[in-house]
């Protein structure tokens, strides 16, 4: 294959980006899941959580 | 119905301008999504590796273009969907239109970043050099550097209602970029080649190497709509929580 090297860290750096983004918007919804948990394990409601579907 | 009880009645755009609606709907999709976004990857990645000839002229460079033209193609589609979510914030104060502006930002500067990547790894055994001062590849960087102003004004204020209404005009005034990318292969004399997918007489490639491509395109795409239905619930859950931070903190405090 014609230049090998240039096509392989092509692919592997996308491959990285794309794990890197992905794994930081997971960790980022896993964050704020927590906190909210946190905040409802202290007795914490919405005031308006009664009319929330 | 009377007509005041119809006017009264939220339309299908009312309805799905709850969050917690959307918090509803999209918590079953985002699985299936992710699971499609994965089988079209490797679709896509087979088709590139196994199922697409040597270009006559890129010889086997064609195989970035599967990776860099998505991203590309992501970079501007991202920021028009922030344009349109800067428009709901400002003319029909959709309460998911800053929340998709905000929720979006992050991942168009990744695709963005991802094309200029993969676009200089293109240029250096096809051209000659890395990075070249013309008309596309300058305008995507600037590109970039929105992209990466919008996020650092987001995290500016505390008001995040003041905030979405600066990066709405912010957006909107940046939107001016998206039509001299588009354009900047035909208004100057550049090192980058014109357009050959998105044309008027339509995609000048030849369907071996058009179908891998449009395949990657169908991929990416999957990609950011779930990750963008990821950080919307996010960011919803996110101004959820401070809400209930700030309740608690008054409680507390009176």
């Amino acid at each position: 294959m014609d230049h090998a090297v240039y096509i392989a860290w092509a692919y592997a750096g996308a491959a990285v980006f794309i794990a890197g983004l992905s794994g930081w918007v997971v960790w980022q919804a896993r964050r704020v899941a927590g906190r909210l948990k946190a905040l409802e394990d202290r007795g914490v409601r919405r005031r308006s959580a009664g009319s929330a579907p | 119905m009377t007509a005041a009880a119809a006017a009264r009645k939220p339309n299908w755009f009312s309805r799905l301008a709850h969050p917690g609606r959307f918090l509803a709907w999209s918590r079953p999709v985002v699985a299936p999504l992710a699971a499609l976004t994965a089988i079209v990857f490797a679709v896509g990645l087979w088709f590139a590796f196994f199922n697409s000839p040597e270009d006559y002229q890129m010889g086997d460079m064609v195989r970035v273009m599967y990776i860099h033209v998505p991203n590309a193609w992501l970079s501007q589609f991202v920021y028009a969907t922030m344009t349109a979510a800067a428009l709901g914030t400002l003319v029909w104060r959709h309460p998911l239109a800053d929340v998709a502006g905000k929720a979006a930002a992050p991942l168009g500067a990744a695709f963005t970043a991802l094309a200029l990547y993969t676009g200089a790894l293109w240029g250096r055994p096809t051209w000659g050099t890395f990075w070249e001062w013309d008309g596309r590849m300058t305008s995507t960087l600037v590109l970039l550097l929105i992209y990466l102003g919008i996020i650092a004004l987001w995290r500016a204020f505390d008001d995040q209602l003041r905030a979405g209404r600066i990066v709405a005009i912010v957006t909107l005034v940046g939107a001016l970029n998206i039509p001299v990318i588009k354009f900047s292969v035909d208004w100057w004399n550049t090192l980058h080649q014109p357009a050959s997918v998105f044309t008027a007489e339509g995609p000048k490639l030849a369907p071996s190497i058009l179908t891998p491509l449009m395949v990657m395109m169908a991929a990416f795409t999957l990609l950011f709509a779930t990750l963008q239905i990821v950080s919307m619930r996010t960011e919803i859950l996110r101004r959820r929580a401070e809400t209930m931070a700030r309740q608690a903190a008054a409680g507390e405090g009176g």
